[in-house]
């Protein structure tokens, strides 16, 4: 299926991805024939055949609910491009409704 | 002793137990080695020597103090290579990502934890297509690595730095992860072993996520003896990771009897012909043969949905791999590229950071998984999925292991598949139907088409290392396919 210059905008949208212009023809081209060869899969029947979300069979793994070593505010914080007062630092988040 | 770099770690292990060798002898002649064939090869991104002249020291002074070097542990003072996509304390951890550039992790993976328990000299983190995404090893970030058989080639992906530093000599096992071959197939164009284990036996505490539901990390190495010592220490339930099975451990060297009479081996049908090189497939018929030869009893099976396997893998892969890297957003690791707002940097450093596999793997899964579309592409590949389970499952019902080609090629050169993502993703279509069971499957180098080194899959039963384990060793124990080595 072709899909639209739009609908890849929008996809790129809700993945958070500001895509080069350059890429977007290029993707869309690719996402279409990735997503044509796809179609193979409608001629499966699949009627009553339950998903497989994992393979283990194991359900509701649980531990103690006991305190347990973590890492220091200093250790989660050594990898951010900012941080202050031991908190990630962004700009403001609600100032430009536009990309938000 | 010399040329050192060739030992294996069964060989290594025994020179160390004699007295014959020192840790530190061995890892700075495996570092002499790195030094003159990397600039060619290009199998790491991170060399940690000084780390590991020390991790070897230590080794040595522990097996100095000990009464029998045996008390230690297979793995004791042996050098090993590691994924960069596995946490390593202290150590910077790329992915072979702009986007985790910078990133050193504050903690080990447990599959760490376990090695360096068990005294592993740690050499260095290895090259990898971005978060593992990709059969080249052309997607790193940061260039790629080169098949050690042809240098004008590709080793394989995406673990294929961890493949081509043992192909290379520079290392003699390393740790890879396979999501839908990334162990198994540059394994087999590099003409080493490697073990995808069942999802669940080994944990993925610390590995970076790709697909969660299919995420797996593996050893590779020359010999299946020595796949055997490494999956010893990394298998088992960890508290860590609640995807990890509490099934017991078997003894995996104690497998390894050399004796597969009566073995039932299941040749599938569906692996042989269409797409394939005509070497490859002979190839690979050879090697089933000699199993036969060695008393197994070949049986023919089929798996009737092996066609849908692929586009089932790249719409559920995809999808797992568009939540997982949600996380990256330069604010708390990585770089950050500037712009107005906070969504605007988010979008920005995501857009330029991530390398263009990924940014498509990003999309797709977003795609599938969204209003509208999920019926149709994400639950319908669950669905499917269910359905080539059933068929690893009839077959099993008859077969102990399945034996079949890894890949339909052999080697191919750097920058032939790279624009055309299709092609590429058809490299892993014989890898991923036993991922998306989860199954275990083992490669062994099996002979050469075209001065390439070929590989024979072997799936076995969910949890069942031990008999695929036992089969290509066996295997191994009647050919010398596993111990030629390339001239670089």
């Amino acid at each position: 299926m072709a899909l639209t210059r739009a609908a890849v905008e929008h996809v790129a949208r809700l993945a958070r991805l500001q895509l080069p212009a350059s890429e977007l023809e290029r993707m869309r081209e690719q996402l279409s024939a990735i997503l044509d060869y796809m179609t193979m899969l409608q001629e499966v029947d699949v009627a009553g055949v339950p998903p497989t979300a994992q393979v283990t069979g194991l359900s509701s793994v649980m531990r103690p609910d006991e305190m347990q070593p973590t890492l220091s505010q200093a250790q989660a914080l050594q990898n951010a491009p900012d941080h202050a007062e031991g908190m990630f630092r962004v700009k403001a988040v609600f100032e430009d409704e536009s990309t938000g | 002793m010399s040329d050192l770099h060739l030992l294996t770690i069964t060989a290594a292990r025994a020179a160390l137990d004699a007295g014959d060798i020192t840790s530190v002898a061995l890892t700075e002649a495996l570092l002499a080695r790195i030094a003159a064939v990397e600039p060619r090869v290009h199998a790491f991104l991170t060399l940690t020597a000084e780390q590991a002249l020390e991790q070897a020291r230590a080794a040595d002074a522990q097996r100095s103090h000990s009464r029998s070097g045996q008390a230690l542990g297979p793995i004791h003072g042996i050098p090993l290579a590691i994924k960069d996509v596995i946490c390593t304390s202290g150590i910077r951890t790329t992915c072979a990502s702009h986007i985790l550039e910078t990133f050193v992790p504050p903690y080990d993976a447990t599959v760490i934890t376990r090695l360096r328990a068990a005294g592993a000299v740690f050499l260095g983190k290895t090259n990898c297509d971005e978060f593992a995404m990709g059969s080249s090893t052309e997607n790193s970030g940061f260039g790629p690595t080169r098949n050690p058989w042809d240098v004008s080639r590709v080793p394989g992906g995406s673990s294929g730095g961890s493949a081509a530093a043992v192909a290379a000599s520079e290392v003699p096992g390393s740790l890879g992860t396979d999501t839908g071959g990334s162990i198994r197939q540059p394994a087999a164009l590099c003409g080493i072993s490697g073990l995808k284990p069942t999802y669940g036996r080994v944990s993925r505490y610390g590995l970076v996520a790709f697909g969660s539901s299919l995420d797996q990390a593996g050893p590779l190495a020359w010999t299946v003896a020595d796949l055997a010592l490494i999956l010893q220490v990394i298998a088992g339930t960890d508290p860590f990771d609640g995807t990890t099975v509490p099934h017991a451990v078997p003894d995996y060297h104690a497998a390894l009897t050399g004796d597969i009479r009566g073995v039932r081996i299941g040749i599938p049908q569906e692996y042989f012909g269409e797409g394939m090189e005509p070497g490859v497939e002979q190839t690979t018929r050879t090697a089933i043969a000699a199993l036969g030869d060695l008393g197994a009893e070949l049986v023919e099976v089929s798996l009737p949905h092996t066609r849908y396997a692929l586009p089932t893998y790249y719409i559920i892969a995809p999808a797992e791999a568009s939540a997982n890297l949600a996380r990256y957003d330069g604010v708390r690791y990585g770089p950050r590229v500037a712009g107005n707002s906070m969504w605007d940097e988010i979008e920005r450093t995501r857009g330029s950071l991530f390398g263009p596999e990924v940014r498509r793997r990003i999309m797709l899964g977003t795609y599938t998984l969204s209003a509208g579309y999920y019926d149709a592409y994400y639950k319908r590949a669950q669905q499917v999925r269910t359905l080539i389970r059933n068929d690893f499952q009839q077959a099993f019902a008859t077969v102990d292991l399945l034996a079949t080609p890894t890949s339909p090629t052999v080697a191919f050169p750097i920058g032939q598949k790279v624009d055309d993502p299709l092609a590429m993703y058809l490299s892993d279509i014989f890898t991923l139907t036993a991922s998306m069971a989860g199954l275990p499957g083992l490669v062994v180098p099996c002979g050469f088409s075209c001065n390439l080194p070929v590989g024979l899959q072997l799936i076995g039963k969910p949890f069942d290392e031990a008999t695929i384990l036992r089969v290509g060793d066996a295997y191994q124990r009647s050919t010398d396919w596993h111990m030629q080595r390339p001239t670089l």
